[in-house]
């Protein structure tokens, strides 16, 4: 045994040592002469790659912009380095620590899912680096449940679970006159299990009530199951916070099962692909909130929609236009620290003001949310029609 | 001094000298919080797949649920640190402790199955588990068991590794290990010459499980939360490609098998959109250039065989 | 009463129109398996290959839906020799799970290849036929699901002629019997196994464009549940059995159905795979299988 063991002490010992003197090397500054390097942390493989690929996408399309128009600080270029989350929360934690120490990047953009980024949030708040979530949601992100303060380095492009939850009970109860709602979550997702949670609580606080609660999870694609058990509970209105892929065969079901309600949902609802999913048809009489839409007049939403389609032949998503704002952010944080250090870029982001993106103004309140009012869409024959703006 | 006994030693040895090499350097700040990262993950990854060696490689049971009984020592563990106060000691040895209790009572039906069956069956237990946990609002549901403090430390890793490794090896040069072995090579066989089958495959089993569990606790006392996307089958993928890439049967082969995919998947995050790609074609060119795996083959076993002294048993071949 | 019956009816409806869809896949799953013992991973990625390959037919050529299907079947079988060429014949003598690691390359390759190649967001068919929606009271069906059950079973009858009354069939039997032997019969064995993966992923991507048109929705990730529920309706109706992969997949469906409607729908997996691991324990060679003890 005796040359079996040392064998695989020594294979051990080599296989580590060959990590250590690659590892050392090569790693140099985020902020050189000409670069100024920013991480995006996303979900460019795994279950959720779809998000994470639209948002490297705007990042992409903002850096552009900015390096066209002489960059950062002078003349200097934006460089996204990318690290994949896998769709995986403790990888999350692996890539924001290869962005920071290896890479060296002055703030990380990403990742969208928020078990994700309240994971990696230990990392980047002990090495004193910005990061900005574009689509996480959870209030959790920029406020420690511990301790209750807010977290130094984390921010958000987008709302949180319980502002988009109540604005949609207002609107449910207030504006379609329902009583009986069901509500259908994305079990895999907390940022439906968010939404749901204020909706419910909301709605049943201004008299209304939840008949029924049911669940799938991401990549489902046969409802009817569930959605016979919904049409059984006979419901006036069915909130449905999840992402477009499943609730466009949502949808879909649902009308083919003669369930005729308004249907509700959240952000996660804007894309292109709903109406084609869902069939323009099935989709009238449903509603969601977003801070954002793809048809918003802004002048710069248009162009960046038109620039979007030039460059990746489709409409931008949430996560895309999120992402956008999200790089256009930092770039803003970095100009308005005149640095590239990530301790005064954080600093110059909570202070942020006079910022317009495509999805509104932007500030940040003291929990590093920003404050911004919510639109509730409506689709006319597969048209996102604005309906309604509601102010936090 | 028994031989075996003293070999151990001197090994053992070595290996607090490459405990106090590394752990220096990164004291010394040579080797950054990323590379440490990664260290510590192969450590992880090494007690999966030696755990796993011994349940596939030495038992010839084929299971591909490795990642549920990860979760389950995960969760198990984080309950005891976050919901009740106590010491990550105590975590670790219940993580341990649950993983392979549910191992044993999962494997004392399951394990009379064999061949693909029982991978099937095993690879539906590792799901169900973590739809299970998927529906356990108390532990976090999908968002997962947040606020997990960062006990792992470099030292817990690697010791905790060494054990495992350690008495694995000692484990197949036991009775009970050869009775492992045997029942790998022809079930009947060893049935026949009076090898209670069930209980040394369930042994195993529930080994193998409990040492997942460690790893488990280890890994979201590191990662600060442990969530159901992290235990899903492509984990037992995972775990399964280090072992046959490794070397079926092979103690290195684990070992290697697991440093070697551990840094190819940290070396390929450079290229996300490539990552993937090139990791399942160099999955296949190693396949089919090395069905047996890098250790597992024919004429290197022979040779390990003839090192290795000739008390040790043969590693794997194909069959 | 009455409603929870009504309930239970829709519910069988449903069951029965996601059984079907697994019992497509699974019909594949369960010959290459029975031929050559090979659990194809990456079958479920066949599937999505092939819905794929139905989409550019339908939007790219403008082809209409039969000829798209056909098309798309043809491509898959291509792409199913070449994999086995290239993946599965140089195996041939490797340990099964050596087999079984190179075929979660193959499906991984593939998986992230598409991704690469196509973006993981989802596509939309284009609308080739218009469902028509039957009312039976209060109980749903649409023209859809009735085509994907009645493709299933076609496409099951098929296949057990093929194998069971065709000089080819009779060569893949002989093949799954004693491939030794079978060469010794003259049999060549390389061009047998081809055309079991060829037929395999023809049915695949069948399944494939028809699940695409049902759903009205594809992605490159689109196969790996599917595949792995129909690997388990394969096993559930006993595996390398034609009509048992059928069974197996209806009885899947309507499990699930039954678990979501009226326990929750989040544990329909986990009592799909409970399922699963109970058959097996008390009777492992399946519903139709028979069991074969091992001799020494």
């Amino acid at each position: 045994m005796k040359r079996g063991t040392k064998l695989l002490s020594l294979l051990t010992a080599g296989m580590l040592f060959a990590a250590l003197s690659t590892g050392c090397g090569g790693s140099d500054s985020g902020a050189s002469d000409k670069t100024v390097k920013v991480g995006g942390l996303l979900e460019m493989t795994g279950g959720s790659a779809s998000f994470g690929i639209s948002s490297k996408n705007g990042i992409d399309l903002a850096f552009k912009d900015i390096n066209a128009k002489g960059g950062v600080l002078g003349g200097k270029q934006l460089a996204l380095v990318v690290a994949d989350t896998k769709s995986e929360a403790s990888e999350a934690t692996n890539g924001m620590q290869k962005l920071i120490s290896q890479d060296k990047v002055v703030a990380v953009i990403g990742p969208n899912q928020s078990s994700a980024v309240i994971a990696a949030s230990a990392i980047n708040n002990g090495a004193k680096v910005p990061g900005i979530t574009p689509m996480g949601t959870n209030p959790d992100i920029t406020v420690n449940p511990a301790d209750g303060k807010t977290r130094a380095y984390n921010f958000r492009a987008c709302f949180i679970d319980p502002f988009q939850g109540t604005v949609m009970a207002s609107f449910a109860y207030d504006d379609l006159a329902v009583r009986k709602a069901a509500v259908l979550i994305d079990n895999t997702s907390d940022y439906s299990k968010g939404l749901a949670k204020f909706f419910t609580e909301n709605f049943t606080k201004k008299g209304g009530s939840v008949v029924v609660e049911e669940a799938f999870l991401q990549k489902d694609t046969d409802f009817k199951s569930t959605l016979t058990k919904i049409k059984v509970a006979n419901p006036d209105f069915i909130y449905i916070p999840g992402y477009y892929q499943e609730v466009g065969l949502i949808i879909k079901q649902a009308r083919e099962l003669g369930i005729d309600v308004p249907i509700a949902g959240g952000d996660g609802w804007d894309s292109a692909k709903l109406p084609e999913i869902a069939g323009k048809a099935a989709l009238n009489d449903t509603y969601f909130s977003s801070l954002y839409s793809s048809d918003d007049a802004s002048d710069i939403n248009k162009k960046f929609v038109e620039e979007y389609q030039k460059a990746y032949n489709s409409k931008p998503d949430v996560f895309a236009a999120l992402a956008y704002d999200s790089a256009l952010l930092v770039a803003k944080a970095i100009e308005d620290a005149k640095s590239a250090e990530p301790a005064k870029i954080a600093e110059a982001m909570s202070k942020i003001s006079g910022f317009k993106g495509v999805s509104g103004d932007v500030v940040f309140d003291e929990q590093h949310n920003p404050i911004k009012s919510a639109v509730i869409i409506e689709y006319v024959d597969g048209v996102q029609t604005f309906k309604t703006k509601v102010n936090p | 001094m028994n031989p075996i006994r003293k070999f151990d030693l001197t090994a053992i040895a070595g290996c607090a000298l490459l405990f106090a090499v590394l752990q220096g350097l990164m004291f010394g700040g040579l080797i950054g919080p990323f590379w440490e990262l990664n260290i510590i993950l192969i450590c992880i990854n090494i007690i999966l797949s030696v755990s796993l060696n011994l349940i596939n490689g030495y038992t010839g049971q084929f299971s591909i649920g490795h990642a549920g009984f990860m979760a389950v020592g995960a969760y198990t563990s984080a309950i005891i640190t976050v919901k009740l106060g106590l010491p990550y000691e105590l975590a670790l040895i219940v993580g341990t402790v649950a993983a392979g209790i549910l191992g044993f009572l999962i494997g004392l039906p399951t394990l009379r199955l064999n061949g693909d069956y029982l991978a099937i069956a095993t690879l539906g237990l590792g799901e169900i588990i973590r739809i299970c946990i998927l529906n356990i609002d108390y532990v976090g549901g999908a968002s997962g068991l947040m606020g997990i403090p960062r006990l792992t430390t470099f030292a817990y890793v690697f010791w905790i590794m060494i054990f495992v490794i350690f008495f694995i090896k000692n484990f197949k040069n036991s009775a009970p290990g050869r009775c492992c072995l045997a029942i790998r090579e022809n079930e009947i066989a060893a049935d026949t010459m009076g090898i209670n089958t069930t209980k040394y495959k369930v042994m195993a089993f529930t080994l193998g499980a409990s040492f997942a569990g460690t790893a488990g606790a280890l890994f979201s006392h590191y990662f600060f939360l442990a969530h159901p996307a992290s235990f899903t089958f492509m984990r037992s993928f995972d775990i399964l490609t280090m072992v046959v890439l490794g070397g079926l049967g092979s103690m290195t082969g684990a070992i290697t098998g697991a440093v070697l995919l551990t840094f190819i998947s940290a070396y390929l995050s450079d290229y996300p959109e490539w990552r993937m790609i090139i990791y399942s074609i160099t999955l296949i060119v190693l396949m089919l250039r090395r069905p047996q795996g890098l250790f597992g083959s024919v004429e290197l076993s022979r040779e390990m065989f003839r090192l290795g002294g000739k008390k040790d048993g043969r590693a794997a071949e194909g069959k | 009463m009455d409603t929870l019956l009504h309930q239970f009816f829709q519910q069988l409806i449903n069951g029965i129109s996601l059984g079907s869809i697994y019992a497509l896949i699974a019909l594949g799953y369960t010959m290459i398996y029975g031929i050559i013992k090979l659990i194809n991973f990456a079958h479920g990625d066949i599937y999505m290959l092939g819905a794929y390959f139905g989409f550019f037919a339908t939007t790219q050529l403008g082809l209409s839906f039969i000829p798209a299907i056909i098309l798309s079947m043809a491509c898959a079988a291509l792409v199913g020799i070449i994999i086995e060429r290239i993946a599965y014949k140089p195996m041939r003598n490797a340990p099964r799970i050596a087999i079984l690691i190179t075929a979660i390359g193959v499906s991984f390759f593939l998986e992230y290849g598409m991704i690469l190649l196509v973006s993981p967001q989802p596509r939309t068919f284009p609308a080739v036929f218009t469902p028509t929606v039957y009312n039976f009271g209060p109980l749903v069906a649409n023209s859809q699901q009735i085509v994907i059950l009645v493709s299933a079973i076609i496409l099951m009858a098929v296949l057990t002629y093929i194998v069971n009354k065709t000089k080819a069939g009779k060569a893949m039997r002989a093949v799954s019997f004693d491939a030794d032997a079978a060469r010794l019969m003259g049999i060549n064995i390389d061009r047998v196994i081809s055309m079991t993966f060829a037929l395999g992923s023809a049915l695949a991507a069948a399944g494939g464009v028809l699940v695409g048109v049902y759903y009205n929705s594809i992605d490159p990730l689109m196969g790996m549940m599917p595949g792995l529920k129909a690997f388990v309706a394969a096993v559930l109706g006993g595996i390398g059995i034609i009509p048992g992969a059928m069974i197996g997949g209806i009885i899947l469906g309507v499990v699930e159905a039954m678990v979501s409607g009226f326990i929750s729908s989040t544990f329909r997996d986990a009592a799909a795979f409970g399922i699963l691991i109970l058959i097996l324990l008390y009777k492992p060679a399946g519903l139709l299988g028979k069991n074969v003890r091992e001799k020494v």
